[in-house]
């Protein structure tokens, strides 16, 4: 897995609420095999009008937020089904991090699993931020996590919490599975206690 | 004294592997389900690695998100569809899982196999990549779903690390009201604490409402715990669970199931046992419910109506309310019970075992879906399917007007054949009214398979407490 350290750039604004994986990632995307090429897909239904063509009202359409490697969300993103195929999506499109004032769990823990930062900040804090990226398109915005603190250029300044064993392992890029392999004796030690009753 | 313990510590404690302070705990997972969308990329990742699967014996599989349900002896038309099933064929014969194919008589959806089959007992701890495998929970197992990423994991090291919930009582008082069924029961829920109301927790659902519930209506309960955000449903194993459990093919037997059911009655959570927060709900005040807007909180009884965005107090939820109306193509104030209707969708891990399917065929026995409903009952495994063939199931629902299928997913996701076309309106008993969850631009109503049985009779949403069953009706 790629290390997270810092990332600045632009902030994509999506102010919903309550925003699923089905939107995320549309699932007829998620017949492919593959764990890579779905960032044309992210968000393909708001993305696209039902005749097909670009919406170029919607957020992810318009010229200023290209490029953008921060999403800006309300509360509870994520929710819904398990599919890790949308932090692909979100990575494959260029996002590294996503900040909203709650995230739904299984997509939270995706994050991690693919070197995407999921950030906790209070209500009022994202409402900041979504603000100015709303009213200056192509604000730009830092995520750090070594300070665990994101910052704008116009005094914004907010720290996170994030699990440090969780912090560490995006700092440094280590593989969950290596690490569990670690504990291999205990793993059969575990398996031999519990014996048949297992 | 020991310290009293809840269900869920009893389970979560008797797996941890290895605990190390600042540290997620090391979890021994006992049963991981697995199917064809979400397993793909993790197959592949230990072949990358070179890694083995550690315990295929603890891994099963099936095919149920993709397979079309209009006829198991063709072949699967979607080239992509055929290439994950394929896929998955490829990957349990070379890792030496074991598989229940497409022909498999023991196929289906797997949060309805996994418990039909006798894998889910009580006090195991059960992953899939798949967010619905809470259903396992009313066995009083701690069941999850996870990422691709985490069924590789599990796949290679049988363990999981992951950050320990927090708790969460849901104590129904009183009994459910005539009508009102489990799946009403968790849309009330949902409705009460909010899509996010349980996110971080595992829920207990406990109190003599969930306690009189069979294991099917338990199992629908459980499903839609993901639906309020939580990691996981659980409900205390009893004589209801051990009577389900007993005689499964999978199940342990004789004198080996006499000693488990001594060791299951220990799960129960302890008097005194502290949760980190406990919501209570009252059974009596709920009634058969309708979900008007794309997430499964929007509720409202049948008896209700299209609520107004402009009573809401934060911004935030009057916006999300005004595109959902939107999208349903609702105005406020609109009676639920004068929604017309043009599909009805019977099945899902949520609603498609036998007791549903039975609930579903009192409703519309001797009467015939609407001319402009086209309606559908998919049962959730070969296994339902067969069995309410046997009880002349099929036949009630093919005589009424019901397309009446093979087992899987179908039109609870749509990533077979079986969608909605855009602007189309369903009565569905699946889990998720997502705007696309059902077809793009397709507007789905979640309700309880009685109620969607009498809609698709009616062609437009009724009030089942008045339902007239049987005989003659249209
Ligand atoms: S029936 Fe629907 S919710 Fe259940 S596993 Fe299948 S797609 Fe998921």
């Amino acid at each position: 897995m790629k290390p997270f350290r810092t990332v600045s750039g632009i902030a994509l604004p999506l102010d919903r609420v309550d925003v699923d994986t089905d939107q995320i990632i549309p699932k007829q995307f998620l017949k492919r095999i593959e764990r890579t090429g779905y960032g044309d897909f992210l968000f393909c239904d708001w993305r696209n009008r039902s005749d097909g063509t670009p919406d170029p009202t919607f957020v992810l359409n318009r010229a200023e937020y290209q490029g953008a490697p921060i999403l800006l969300a309300g509360r509870n993103f994520g929710c819904g089904s398990s599919r890790e195929h949308a932090a692909w999506a979100l990575s494959d499109f260029g996002i590294r991090a996503v900040v909203a004032p709650s995230f739904a769990d299984i997509f939270q823990s995706n994050c991690f699993q693919n070197g995407l930062l999921p950030v906790i900040l209070a209500d009022a804090e994202v409402r900041t931020l979504m603000s100015r990226a709303l009213q200056t398109p192509g604000h730009e915005v830092t995520v750090d996590l070594e300070s665990c603190r994101v910052t704008d250029k116009k005094g914004f300044e907010a720290s996170f919490e994030v699990d440090p064993f969780r912090r560490e392992c995006l700092l440094k890029g280590l593989d969950d599975i290596d690490l569990t392999l670690r504990n291999v004796d205990r793993i059969r030690a575990y398996e031999e206690a519990r014996g048949a009753a297992g | 004294m020991t310290t009293p313990h809840t269900l869920f510590e009893k389970v979560w404690d008797s797996h941890v592997v290895h605990r190390e302070h600042g540290q997620p705990d090391l979890l021994y997972v006992d049963l991981h389900l697995v199917h064809e969308v979400t397993s793909p990329q993790a197959f592949e990742g230990l072949r990358v690695a070179g890694r083995p699967v550690r315990r295929p014996d603890r891994t099963v599989a099936t095919v149920d998100h993709n397979v079309p349900t209009w006829s198991r002896s063709l072949p699967v038309r979607d080239e992509i569809a055929r290439t994950q099933i394929e896929a998955l064929r490829r990957n349990v014969a070379e890792f030496k899982i074991p598989f229940y194919d497409m022909d498999s008589p023991h196929q289906g959806i797997v949060h309805v196999i996994g418990p039909e089959m006798g894998y889910t007992r009580p006090g195991m701890t059960i992953v899939c990549g798949d967010s619905h495998t809470s259903t396992h929970g009313a066995f009083g197992a701690l069941a999850f779903g996870i990422g691709t990423s985490q069924v590789e994991h599990v796949l290679a090291t049988q363990c999981l690390s992951t950050p320990k919930p927090k708790t969460l009582l849901i104590d129904v008082k009183g009994a459910l009201p005539t009508g009102v069924t489990a799946k009403d029961l968790i849309l009330g829920i949902i409705g009460i604490i909010g899509v996010d109301g349980a996110q971080g927790y595992v829920i207990e659902y406990a109190g003599e409402a969930i306690r009189s519930l069979s294991m099917e209506g338990r199992m629908t309960v459980c499903n839609m715990s993901i639906e309020a955000g939580a990691r996981a449903g659980m409900i205390a194993p009893d004589e209801t669970t051990f009577s389900y459990v007993k005689g499964r093919p999978q199940a342990p037997q004789g004198k080996a199931f006499d000693a488990a059911v001594g060791l299951w009655r220990g799960l129960a959570s302890d008097p005194g046992a502290r949760y980190d927060r406990t919501v209570t709900i009252h059974a009596g005040d709920l009634a058969p419910t309708v979900t008007w807007g794309t997430n499964p909180g929007m509720v409202v009884p049948v008896t209700g109506k299209v609520p107004d965005p402009d009573e809401l107090k934060s911004p935030d939820d009057r916006e999300a309310s005004r595109r959902a109306l939107e999208y349903m193509g609702l105005q406020p104030g609109t009676p639920i019970k004068e929604i017309r209707l043009d599909r009805v969708f019977i099945g899902s891990c949520t609603n498609s075992r036998l007791e549903d399917l039975r609930e579903a065929a009192k409703a519309v026995e001797g009467k015939h879906v609407h001319p402009s409903v086209r309606a559908m009952v998919v049962p959730g495994s070969t296994q339902v399917k067969l069995e309410a063939e046997r009880e002349g199931l099929d036949k009630v629902f093919l005589d009424a007007g019901f397309e009446w299928r093979e087992s899987g997913c179908s039109m609870c996701l749509g990533m077979n054949p079986d969608i909605l076309g855009a602007g189309e309106r369903c009565a569905s008993t699946s889990n998720r009214n997502f705007e696309g969850r059902q077809g793009r631009g397709g507007r789905t109503h979640l309700v309880s398979p009685s109620m969607a049985a009498a809609a698709a009779v009616a062609g437009h949403f009724v009030d089942i407490r008045e339902w007239s069953y049987g005989g003659n009706g249209r």
